[in-house]
């Protein structure tokens, strides 16, 4: 029961419920329509970009559980896209194997290698263990150049438009529906995750570590459970980028990308499921807005449009550093500010 | 033998450059305890300061150095100031990904005012070669490791002797009493971060005369983190000593192994260091167990 003065729960079940409010449902109402209709309205190049949202959407929510709701930093996960990416790349190129066998095969292994550079973790926080996944993402893009046997070295792998059932999934139209029914379900997992002791017990490892462990939480074991979740999801996002690109290069999993995906789960907001929706929406619409800005004023100011590498990294970083000192908790804050502003009109407070 | 000394030589003097590098890193750490991604990036833009101020505006090289150690010295004011300052308290998450914002901010400015394609360093710093126990060793990497050492001499110096100096190594033992005996921590702050800016000018020199003016000074800035790390991240020594060692390393696996292998070979030192030593040679062991 929802007034002004605040939600009211009469059962344990509404309590219990993921949407509270008749508004909520309203919303969510929305965002189905618009997701169901936006590959319909959508020319192209922006159909391109949606289908990135819906993965960058997986992997944020992957580097979330890790960084915003475990309290574990890591600038490594660009190269855990990589290891899913390649991994499914190879086994499908290579082996025949069937790509949904091998995009189980390519989380699996990412989950390995996630877990096995969490390893520091038990020991090391902060910034010893940014040093450490920082490490690992240098060493694993150093294999990914160099590994030639199994990579490719520096070409690329390339791999055909898979068949799923019996369809094959070629146009950006047909992996739209795909890549939002993952993601969805990624979303859905990941909300219920943090009602469950698993979910809870990274929080605690996050708030207090120390008083966690008083608590009966195997601090250590929670450490890398959220690692090999967070890596997993990383790693099916990145084999589902290999499948949809159809060819796998070194360039795309370098530490910019680990950058990427940080500066998405800050801009959404650190420990925030929606947050990380917003967050890997707004900066992958935010550079694909910058180049068709440029290609708009290409003819009238071309100054503007050659220095554009040089502005969309002024602008990356910038937003960084202006979210962090402005909204530190992220867009989703943003808007948890609109909707108190609405509720209370006319009172602030 | 003359691969070896060769080998060590090369190595010894990139391993002085790296700890020069990493030094203003130290700083920053020691007295702020923030890590300072964007070094690299420093490194980067007092290259290309002295650069555009011999090449562009036609100045003496000692003017234009001048010119970029105060530039440097203003812009770490500034990111200290505008930047840093704010999260202060901040979880370390923060305040790592503000440094690495900056990095990109600072690699983007670059990029728009000077282009990418790589240029030449003007050759103020002379560059033969001379003849060091009978193998022949480039003029420029010796007057390198000269240069490192004297930065270094002075920098000790300095946190020995000054006053300054010695309210920076206060502030570093503990912020606390150092505000109780009167010490502004805000001033030490500032000093942190422009003492840093202007050992990145120096670096970025050496390293640019080196390799050239070009994005790859930045990257030869991200091999700090395996120096800082094996050094202790606060600790003077350690970072010279754990310099010379990452030099010589990369410089042995460059000669003996190739493969672009002497590339990644700095950063499992570094994961090794982790799981081994964290608080690296000669760190300060801050017990927090979990």
């Amino acid at each position: 029961m929802a007034t002004a003065t605040g939600i009211y729960h009469t059962t344990y079940q509404a309590d219990l419920a993921l949407r509270k409010t008749r508004a909520e449902w309203i919303r969510l109402a929305l965002i189905v329509v618009v997701v169901l209709g936006a590959p319909f309205v959508l020319n192209p190049f922006w159909l391109t970009v949606a289908n990135q949202i819906g993965i960058a959407i997986i992997g944020a929510i992957g580097l979330n559980i890790l960084t915003g709701h475990t309290g574990l930093i890591s600038l490594g996960h660009g190269a855990f896209l990589g290891v899913g990416a390649y991994t499914s790349a190879i086994l499908v190129s290579r082996f025949d194997v069937p790509t949904l066998v091998a995009i189980v095969c390519a989380v699996a292994v990412t989950v390995v290698v996630g877990t096995f550079f969490g390893l520091p973790s038990l020991r090391l926080k902060g910034l010893y263990l940014a040093m450490a996944t920082l490490a690992a993402q240098f060493i694993l893009l150093f294999a990914f150049r160099n590994w030639e046997v199994v990579t490719g070295g520096t070409d690329a792998v390339v791999v055909a438009h898979p068949e799923i059932f019996g369809w094959t999934l070629s146009s950006d139209f047909a992996w739209y529906w795909v890549i939002f029914a993952v993601a969805a379900l990624v979303v859905l997992g990941a909300r219920n995750l943090f009602r469950t002791g698993l979910g809870r017990a990274f929080h605690a490892v996050r708030d207090q570590d120390i008083a966690a462990a008083v608590m009966g939480i195997d601090v250590g074991r929670y450490k890398l459970l959220s690692f090999a979740i967070s890596s997993g999801l990383v790693g099916l996002a990145g084999a589902m980028t290999a499948h949809y690109r159809t060819i796998v290069t070194w360039e795309r999993f370098t530490l910019d990308v680990s950058v990427l995906y940080l500066a998405m789960i800050i801009v959404g907001g650190l420990g925030s499921v929606a947050g990380s929706v917003y967050g890997a929406t707004f900066m992958t619409v935010l550079p694909a807005a910058i180049q068709q800005f440029a290609r708009n004023v290409r003819e009238t100011i071309p100054m503007l449009a050659r220095e554009i590498p040089a502005i969309q990294l002024i602008v990356f970083g910038g937003v960084i550093v202006v979210f962090l000192l402005f909204e530190p908790r992220g867009l989703d804050r943003t808007w948890q500010r609109v909707k108190d502003y609405f509720r209370l009109w006319p009172f602030r407070y | 033998m003359e691969t070896l000394i060769q080998l060590t030589i090369t190595g010894l003097a990139n391993g002085a450059i790296l700890a020069l590098a990493a030094l203003g890193f130290v700083i920053v750490f020691k007295a702020t305890g923030v890590i300072n991604f964007a070094q690299g990036y420093f490194l980067l833009v007092g290259a290309y300061l002295v650069w555009a101020g011999v090449v562009q505006f036609g100045m003496h090289w000692t003017v234009a150095v001048v010119v970029a150690l105060i530039v440097a010295a203003l812009l770490g004011l500034t990111t200290e100031r505008f930047i840093l300052r704010p999260l202060v308290g901040e979880n370390v998450i923060s305040v790592i990904m503000v440094t690495i914002g900056l990095a990109f901010v600072l690699q983007g400015a670059v990029q728009f005012l000077w282009g990418t394609e790589p240029r030449a360093m003007p050759a103020f710093i002379p560059r033969g070669t001379i003849d060091l126990v009978g193998v022949p060793v480039s003029l420029n990497r010796v007057i390198a490791v000269g240069l490192a050492g004297v930065a270094f001499a002075a920098l000790t110096l300095f946190f020995q002797r000054s006053r300054h100096g010695i309210a920076m190594r206060a502030v570093a033992d503990d912020q606390q009493a150092a505000m109780t005996v009167g010490i502004s921590v805000r001033r030490v702050f500032a000093l942190a971060w422009a003492l840093a800016a202007i050992s990145a000018v120096l670096a970025g020199v050496i390293v640019a005369n080196l390799f050239g003016v070009s994005g790859e000074v930045a990257v030869f800035g991200l091999l700090v983190f395996p120096v800082v790390i094996l050094g202790g991240l606060d600790s003077v020594p350690g970072t010279i000593l754990a310099g010379l060692i990452i030099g010589l390393l990369m410089s042995f696996t460059a000669g003996y192994i190739g493969g672009g292998m002497q590339q990644v070979i700095p950063f499992v030192v570094l994961v090794l260091i982790l799981l081994i030593k964290p608080y690296g040679l000669f760190g300060e062991v801050r017990i927090e167990r979990v």
